[in-house]
């Protein structure tokens, strides 16, 4: 292994290699989105006080059901084989499903699945005083929910997020496995030409690397950002 | 003179814990009305069965006029008519002081964002906020929280105003500043329902006082009959054990 030859594997595939990061990005980034408000949905749905014996908590209990099979099927199996059961169990159907698409479909459902569990325990732990406040003047669940609860629920899961997306940069490597052209699978097919293994691999390594420092970099200054000023502005008396 | 809360036979029960027997009692237009009585008689629970945070389990609730326990009643349209503070303050952790007195007045009242925050920084300004408006509430004292937390109740027009110990999970140097706000609404004509600890505040304010125990009212009148010359010898017990 030498520098030279590191630099010329860079030099003939610098642009595959980017290619393959901004796939792994973009898988990455929609999945941690869209699972994480799948999370938000079951979260709510999970927490919805229920009123004895009507129609509507019943249908409810029905509806809770169906999701936490879903949560315990997509936590209880690696998404390595999650991949391969939606895109070639689709495709038996006759339908072949855009590849890139399937890989958001498998991340997103597994982020979905671990984020219900974050939000869960996130609305339940604000303090039933936030909402007996929001009660107390005349707001319904629905409306203490989006006013009061969930923003602050959002807050306190911001990091279990950012700690989800670090991994779907990194876990999406397994989606090569349904040849999707992302980072892992274009460093695959890059190693298998030039049989520099280990020169090949150690490029990928490094641009894995860049991504989750960056990733949670940003993530840190949002935290920042969305928390506010330390300071408020005291008002000045008026000057009538 | 005309009531707005009128109870009769309330009961209320935590599962085979009978916290509320057979309460008459009723709030007249104007009147502050100081409850008092030692922990666990079950004086919060009555607060919070009157604008219906708790169930009760019998009885009636009368509200200017109407059984508030009545299947079709609107719940949430009768809370607007109650303005509630918490020993806790429980003010909206995400929202600043003006959006805690506004949020309210938008979304349920549905006034216009100009509306709301100018009856808003009205209520700031008698509870002595109206400087703090950015502020969050994680940056105020406990006696500012809870003065904003008057102004939250106070904003929406209430009714009548009713309070569960708003000054016991204060520090002592902080207990005067409510009081002094309170002492002031008192003046100014509200209806209020006050649950205190707070002696010598409840006999200067109140028009009556209701003196609790286990879940029953034991006697009341004004504060010259009740704190000064008791007649229950539950009620002289507790008076000696608090004001000794
Ligand atoms: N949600 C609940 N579930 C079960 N029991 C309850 C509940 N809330 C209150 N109780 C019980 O009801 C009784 C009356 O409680 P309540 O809070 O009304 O008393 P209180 O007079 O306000 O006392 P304090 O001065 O300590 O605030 C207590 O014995 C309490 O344990
Ligand atoms: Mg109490």
């Amino acid at each position: 292994m030498s520098l030279e030859s590191i630099l010329s594997i860079l030099e003939q595939n610098w642009p595959s290699y980017l290619k393959g990061a901004y796939i792994t990005l973009l898988i990455a980034i929609f999945s941690t989105i869209i699972g994480a408000l799948i999370g938000l949905f079951i979260g709510v749905m999970h927490t919805i006080p229920l009123r004895e014996k009507s129609f509507k908590s019943f249908l409810l209990k029905i509806v809770n059901f169906i999701l936490s099979v879903y949560v315990e099927i997509f936590r209880g199996t690696p998404m390595i084989v999650q991949a391969m059961v939606v895109f070639y169990g689709i495709a038996a159907y006759g339908f072949v499903m855009d590849r890139f698409v399937a890989a958001v479909l498998v991340v997103s459902l597994n982020t979905g699945a671990y984020m219900a569990e974050y939000v869960r325990g996130g609305i339940v732990s604000i303090e039933k005083g936030q909402y007996e406040a929001a009660e107390a003047i005349g707001m319904s669940h629905f409306q203490t929910m989006i006013h009061v609860i969930l923003p602050q629920v959002i807050r306190n899961i911001l990091p279990a997020t950012g700690n989800q997306l670090i991994m779907n940069i990194k876990d999406s490597a397994v989606l090569s496995v349904i040849s999707v052209t992302e980072l892992f699978f274009v460093t695959q097919t890059i190693a298998s030409i030039n049989y520099k293994t280990a020169e090949t691999y150690l490029i990928a390594c490094v641009m894995y690397l860049i991504m989750t420092f960056t990733a949670s970099q940003l993530l840190r200054l949002f935290e920042k950002k969305l928390d506010g000023p330390k300071d408020y502005n005291f008002q000045p008396e008026k000057s009538a | 003179m005309e009531k707005v809360i009128d109870i009769r036979h309330l009961n209320k029960s935590f599962g085979n814990h009978e916290v509320l027997r057979d309460v008459n009692f009723s709030v007249a237009k104007g009147e502050v009305v100081c409850l008092i009585g030692s922990s666990g008689s079950g004086k919060s629970t009555l607060l919070r069965c009157i604008n219906l945070l708790e169930t009760p389990t019998g009885g009636e609730i009368i509200y200017n006029g109407e059984n508030i326990l009545d299947k079709n009643h609107d719940i949430r349209k009768h809370r607007t008519h109650l303005g509630m503070v918490f020993q806790s303050f429980n003010l909206f952790n995400n929202h600043n002081v003006l959006k805690n007195c506004v949020v309210g007045q938008q979304k349920v009242l549905k006034r216009s964002k100009q509306e709301a925050e100018s009856n808003a920084l009205k209520y700031l300004e008698i509870v002595g906020m109206d400087k703090y408006v950015s502020a969050k509430p994680s940056q105020l004292s406990g006696g500012q929280k809870q003065r904003v937390a008057i102004a939250r109740a106070l904003a929406m027009d209430p009714d009548v105003m009713l309070f569960d110990e708003p000054t016991s999970a204060l520090d002592p140097e902080m207990v005067g500043e409510v009081l002094k706000v309170m002492r002031r609404l008192a003046e100014e004509g509200n209806t209020m329902l006050i649950v205190t600890h707070e002696m010598e505040f409840a006999k200067e304010v109140a028009d009556r006082i209701v003196f609790m125990d286990k879940g029953v009212i034991v006697e009341e009148g004004p504060p010259s009959q009740v704190l000064v010359n008791p007649q229950h010898d539950r009620t002289k017990e507790f008076l000696k054990r608090t004001l000794k």
